[in-house]
């Protein structure tokens, strides 16, 4: 019973140990995020706001400074609402229906053409931005966030394609035959049978597709037209400032605030996150 | 087993899957066919398609900063992958054994995927930085002796990207192998308690080989987040001090568009992407080819 | 800034209003790419569009933070790329020279003439400005880089004095070492090691020195015994800073000598900013003087802004009228005074300005005279930036590894000019 008792202890040890890294950084950013000018020269690291405000998000929000404009954070959050809506739906769409033609539609050369499309998740984005630029550029849809939905897209289908495929391996294809006997076509299968099925790995990728497009910067950077800049580009802006007095709490605050939707998803949806997981998007 | 296409005829799954297929493929492929050209031309600030054969290569070889970028990639990869992997794998055995506040801790682990790899460079940067970070703290609560200077070391700062790595990955690969543990069948352990074996013994010996294939998974997508990890290079340490924290991503981003050596910056794209398609495709074939 | 689709809505409405006009007296939009997000940079660049749009015009702001440019220059690229570039974008230097190669950009000759700039410019800065002997850039300020901030109530503690050359450098450096502070306030980047390295040979070796060494790379020079001396000081200065000097931005730099934990600061004339901000005067709070050694000489950094070729007519003629703006008189006022560097504009009224400004332009017009006035290296106003980034990099190397030895900095710096 003892020995039980210390391995118990020493489980719980370890894990609250991990938690603490873990959860220190964010500790940081919401503490310094809550002090004003003073507090942070007075204070250090860890140090608990002596009187808490909320003066930083406010400005982070509304009156930063992002270049010559001063209107904070706001506008660029919305910029990348409307981007990453599109991209994430569409990214998923091809992806859902990719993985269920690789799964139970098999061809020849379909594994092949898959193993090619995954070696496209290695490839590193600066390699793809003044190709990608010119090519925009032929269909007319450079600098505008029509461009960067398409890329977004673009480089989504790799992922995308992979969760898909390994959960539909794991859907018994008798249903996909019996449903042939009867006479259901290539969509009603996947209408009907295929996509109520799908709601564990729908779940994971649309979280995976979401954090990944809401927190780039590179993509959003370069391919974006000067009003559709993103939230990452603001906050680097806004972070960023080679002059004057570093803001640290409104910094602070301002990532924060650009990090909040992630966030929310990810504790609040997190469950369903892993239980996609346990469904078997990577079982392969 | 796939099922055999009837009365949509063999051509509707193709059709379907065709254009995503396509354009991905033209999208990965043509831009590296694109940017091996570049890497042969003598292309400066914008592109230009002046053929100089291998000049690119053997400027990029000579560079000294350059081997330090690839010799940091090695480093950064291994221990950032290997690291990441373990982190993760034990964090999952550990959450696998039905602890009391498991969804809690759950999220704790997994959160900082969610945040974007600037806001995490930001934040370890400000905790790491000897005059205001750790350090600075320690000595506050009196540990006047205490030194974390990694940050500032050239030699010594690459660890410190990839502490910040893996405090933002593995999380991640927590979460694939939980649900991964969770799927294992029950009765194998019980048969196994049965026999005697100790539970570390059976985790080694049984469960952890089972889970081949989301192992297999699971690496690709923390190798394309190491790969990825430009993001957090910029932001932790600018490749600095000096560039002792280049890696072959950053190294191309600062030549090509800052340096206007566009040329240079493609050879060293094409050389970065060798070497990874060298661990790679092997992998990849061995694994597909498993699978059969 | 409004949702996309609703300024997309917009301008089709204007250009579908343009499409149907004959005269091309239509309020046109410019496009400016900078990284001047914050403080008196903003406000400086603010004064800008103001004017713009006083005269009717739009300014689109294109603003990319990051890298002191590294970011800007991706995007830039990109957009030039799709065919897609902005009116104007913020490019100094030999950079210009480069991208007019590339044919990109416009020629703005006619506003040069109107507005007479070859009489208004030195000869040394037009020269920059203009490619095969037509303009196609407009320069905004001018900066000086070689020198040395101070903060005299710490010099007065320490009984040191503010030093006029490399020898009483040291020993002013020893004297607040003794008193308890931070000698030399130092940050550690690629950028500000080199400031540092070009004020020591400056300093050192003289503007002739410096010419040969540093702008015309040539290899007897950087071989020779002076190099090496420079080098040989340049690594005592080191011994001066703290140990927390690696990736600390320039500002905060500044800042410890504004709050006394630090004496001196060998940096540009932004610097100034900071004091100034901070509520310092110049002369009792805060002192400047040339950097050891260069009274005589004048290091420059002049920001530009390179004009890209444009389709639209009526964007053209915005185009001409921010060129024609940026070298006002009224527009070089307000953005220096903001921005702590001096105006570009020849025989301007400086009553507004203060002493180390005064200085500044004094010295600027007596260099151009003597030939002392020197392209800064470390700002991309001497060499293109392959060899400059090259060079940086050697240099950087050596500051941050004690065991390099003088010799093999050398031959380092001597192979990095070798760079096309």
């Amino acid at each position: 019973m003892n020995r039980l008792t210390l391995h118990r202890l020493l489980l719980w040890a370890v894990l609250l140990i991990f938690a603490a890294w873990f959860l220190t950084p964010l500790y940081v950013m919401v503490v310094t995020s809550l002090k004003d000018a003073e507090q942070l020269r007075v204070g250090n690291l860890l140090s608990l706001p002596t009187a808490p405000t909320l003066d930083a998000w406010h400005k982070a929000w509304s009156s930063a400074c992002t270049g010559v404009q001063c209107e904070g954070l706001q506008p660029f959050f919305w910029n990348s609402v409307i981007t990453v809506v599109p991209a994430v739906l569409v990214s998923t769409l091809l992806g859902a229906l990719n993985g269920y033609v690789l799964s139970k539609w098999k061809f020849p050369g379909s594994e092949t053409l898959f193993a090619f499309m995954l070696f496209g998740v290695f490839m590193p984005m600066q390699v793809v931005l003044l190709p990608m630029s010119q090519v925009l550029g032929w269909l007319g849809i450079a600098s505008s966030i029509w461009g960067l939905v398409f890329v977004h897209v673009l480089a989504g289908i790799p992922s995308t394609t992979l969760f898909f495929r390994n959960y539909y391996v794991g859907l018994p294809d008798e249903l996909i035959k019996a449903a042939m006997l009867d006479g259901a076509s290539f969509w009603q299968i996947f209408r009907r049978i295929v996509l109520p099925l799908s709601t564990p790995i729908l779940v994971v990728t649309l979280i995976w597709q979401f954090t990944n497009i809401w927190n780039d910067f590179l993509y959003g950077v370069v391919f974006s037209g000067a009003d559709s800049k993103p939230i990452t580009v603001g906050l680097n802006n806004l972070a960023n400032t080679s002059s004057s007095v570093k803001e640290y709490h409104v910094d602070m605050a301002a990532a924060l605030i650009a990090a909040m939707p992630t966030l929310i998803v990810y504790i609040v949806a997190g469950k369903f996150f892993v239980r996609g997981l346990t469904a078997g998007a990577v079982k392969g | 087993m796939s099922a055999t296409p009837r009365s949509s005829g063999p051509w509707l799954p193709r059709l379907v899957v065709a254009p995503s297929f396509l354009l991905s493929l033209l999208f990965i492929y043509g831009l590296m066919a694109w940017n091996g050209y570049l890497s042969f031309s003598a292309s400066r600030i914008l592109p230009n398609y002046d053929f100089v054969g291998l000049a690119q290569y053997e400027a990029l070889f000579d560079n000294e900063r350059f081997r330090v970028a690839m010799g940091n990639l090695a480093i950064f990869g291994v221990l950032f992958i290997g690291g990441a992997m373990a982190v993760g794998v034990v964090l999952a055995i550990l959450l696998d054994q039905k602890v009391r506040g498991e969804g809690l801790l759950r999220t704790i682990y997994l959160y900082p995927m969610a945040i974007s790899f600037i806001v995490t460079g930001t934040a370890w940067k400000w905790m790491l930085n000897p005059g205001q970070g750790l350090e600075h703290l320690m000595h506050q609560w009196g540990f006047a002796g205490f030194s974390f200077d990694w940050l500032i070391n050239p030699e010594m700062a690459i660890y410190c990207v990839v502490i910040a790595g893996i405090w933002q990955s593995a999380g991640f690969v927590m979460a694939l192998f939980l649900a991964a543990l969770r799927g294992v069948d029950e009765s194998i352990i019980k048969a196994a308690q049965v026999d005697g074996a100790s539970l570390p013994r059976i985790y080694w010996s049984i469960i952890l080989p089972s889970l081949r294939p989301v192992f297999f998974s699971t690496l690709l997508v923390v190798s394309h987040l190491a790969i990825k990890s430009f993001d957090l290079v910029m932001a932790l340490t600018s490749g600095g001090p000096g560039f002792a924290t280049d890696l072959p991503a950053t190294f191309m981003y600062a030549h090509a568009f800052t340096r206007g050596q566009i040329g240079l910056g493609a050879a060293s794209a094409t050389v970065m992407l060798a070497t990874v398609a060298a661990i790679v495709v092997p992998y990849l074939y061995s694994e597909l080819r498993a699978k059969r | 800034m409004k949702p996309a689709f609703l300024t997309s809505l917009t301008r089709t409405a204007v250009a579908a209003i343009a499409v149907c006009s004959c005269a091309a007296s239509f309020a046109g939009e410019v496009e400016v790419l900078h990284w001047w997000t914050a403080g008196g940079e903003a406000k400086a660049a603010s004064a800008l569009k103001d004017q713009l749009q006083a005269k009717g015009h739009s300014w689109k702001d294109f603003a990319v933070a990051g890298g002191g440019g590294d970011n800007a220059m991706t995007v830039l690229k990109s957009r030039v790329v799709s065919g897609n570039a902005p009116a104007a974008a913020q490019i100094k230097g030999p950079s210009l020279q480069e991208w007019a190669a590339e044919g990109v950009l416009a020629n703005i000759d006619d506003v040069a003439k109107a507005e007479n700039w070859d009489k208004l410019l030195p000869k040394v800065v037009s020269d920059v400005m203009k490619y095969k002997g037509s303009y196609i850039a407009v320069p905004v300020n001018v900066h000086r880089v070689n020198w040395l901030w101070a903060n005299p109530e710490v010099f007065k503690k320490a009984g040191a004095k503010l030093p006029t050359n490399w020898d009483e450098f040291f020993v002013a450096a020893e004297a607040l070492k003794k008193a308890g502070v931070i000698p030399v306030a130092h940050g550690g980047q690629n950028w500000q090691d080199f400031t540092t390295f070009e004020s020591v040979a400056l300093g050192l070796g003289g503007s002739d020195f410096y010419q040969k060494a540093l702008v015309q790379l040539d290899p007897a020079a950087l071989n020779g015994p002076t190099m090496t001396k420079v080098l040989e000081t340049f690594r005592k200065v080191k011994s001066y800073t703290d140990k927390n000097a690696p990736g600390r931005d320039w500002n905060l730099a500044t800042a410890m000598v504004i709050k006394g934990e630090a004496g001196m600061q060998l940096m540009g004339d932004w610097a100034k900013g900071e004091f100034i901000a901070a509520g310092k005067k110049p002369g009792k709070d805060f002192a400047c003087v040339a950097a050891p050694g260069s009274a005589k000489a004048f290091t420059f950094n002049v920001d530009s802004f390179a004009l890209f070729k444009l389709k639209n007519e009526a964007n053209v003629k915005a185009q001409k009228d921010l060129a024609a703006a940026i070298m006002s008189p009224q527009f070089q006022e307000v953005f220096n005074l903001n921005k702590g560097s001096i105006p570009v504009r020849l025989n301007m009224d400086l009553a507004k300005f203060d002493d180390c400004a005064k200085l500044s332009a004094k010295d600027f017009v007596d260099t151009a005279k003597t030939g002392a006035l020197v392209p800064s290296v470390a700002h991309g106003m001497a060499v293109p930036a392959a060899a400059a980034g090259a060079l940086q990099d050697a240099v950087s190397q050596f500051w941050n590894d004690d065991k390099m030895s003088v010799a093999a900095a050398q031959s380092k710096i001597a192979a990095a000019a070798k760079i096309k």
